[in-house]
């Protein structure tokens, strides 16, 4: 038997040289809008908790909350948590072994996607009226 | 003597050490913040941007605070528990641990806050009359 010998194999998956595919962009963004979420929690847990402090705390942090920045981080939140959503009722209908074929988990990908779009602007909408 | 054969002590274990534990546990809150989210989202939603009395006496409502203070303890144990699993991809050992008590501390404290925020805006709602 010949020495094992180390080669230097390439790393897979080649991100450079991958192409991009439904499946996995789906699945890195569950990731990033699950994580990401936590920045429009925290703003809104700031103001939650100015608002049972006092007037001039709550005046300083409602400012930020309803400025240009609160309503950026607010509304890419709000983005990011129905991506989230949707693409869960995606794992839980994958978990009960339906639609695991490429064909079907890349339209739910694309449900999600679009999903997500709409039903933001579809929660503004409903929230200004 | 032990009493428990190997094999029975590593049945349902797998590579995780807990099982399919985690995974279950993440898609029951899953499914339960499913149920609370949209209603939560109006509700939150609609509140932002008011006068301090309005939020005070909207998040002192029996509804609003129960459905909000749910959020908070089943959305942030969800938050630190699905942190677990890219952390467990990009970051080992040490580093890895340390992040993940780090994760898990923010979620308690945000938890924590949100409930300590909660319980006065209901008493401040008790005193206003509500």
């Amino acid at each position: 038997m010949a020495e094992a010998k180390q080669v230097a194999r390439p790393l897979s998956p080649h991100l450079q040289i991958y192409r991009p595919q439904m499946t996995s962009f789906s699945s890195i963004m569950t990731r990033i809008t699950g994580n990401g979420i936590i920045v429009g929690v925290l703003l809104l847990v700031w103001w939650l908790l100015a608002a049972a402090t006092s007037p001039d705390y709550f005046n300083f942090v409602n400012a930020i909350a309803t400025s240009w920045f609160g309503d950026l981080v607010f509304t890419l939140s709000l983005l990011g948590l129905w991506y989230h959503y949707l693409a869960g009722i995606r794992h839980l209908i994958f978990d009960t072994g339906k639609y695991m074929d490429i064909k079907s988990a890349e339209m739910l990908g694309w449900i999600s996607t679009i999903g997500s779009v709409v039903l933001t602007i579809l929660t503004l909408i409903i929230i200004h009226l | 003597m032990r009493y428990l054969t190997d094999r029975k002590r590593a049945v349902g274990k797998g590579a995780s050490g807990t099982g399919t534990e985690h995974h279950w546990w993440m898609s029951a809150s899953a499914v339960a913040l499913a149920f609370m989210i949209p209603t939560w989202l109006y509700i939150v939603g609609t509140t932002l941007g008011a006068d301090q009395r309005t939020v005070i006496s909207t998040f002192s409502q029996p509804f609003v605070a129960i459905l909000t203070a749910l959020i908070a303890v089943i959305g942030m144990r969800h938050f630190a528990k699905g942190t677990e699993i890219w952390i467990e991809d990009y970051v080992h050992g040490t580093a890895g641990k340390a992040l993940k008590i780090a994760m898990h501390s923010l979620a308690y404290v945000i938890m924590a806050t949100t409930l300590y925020a909660l319980g006065k805006m209901v008493f401040i709602g008790l005193l206003m009359g509500n």
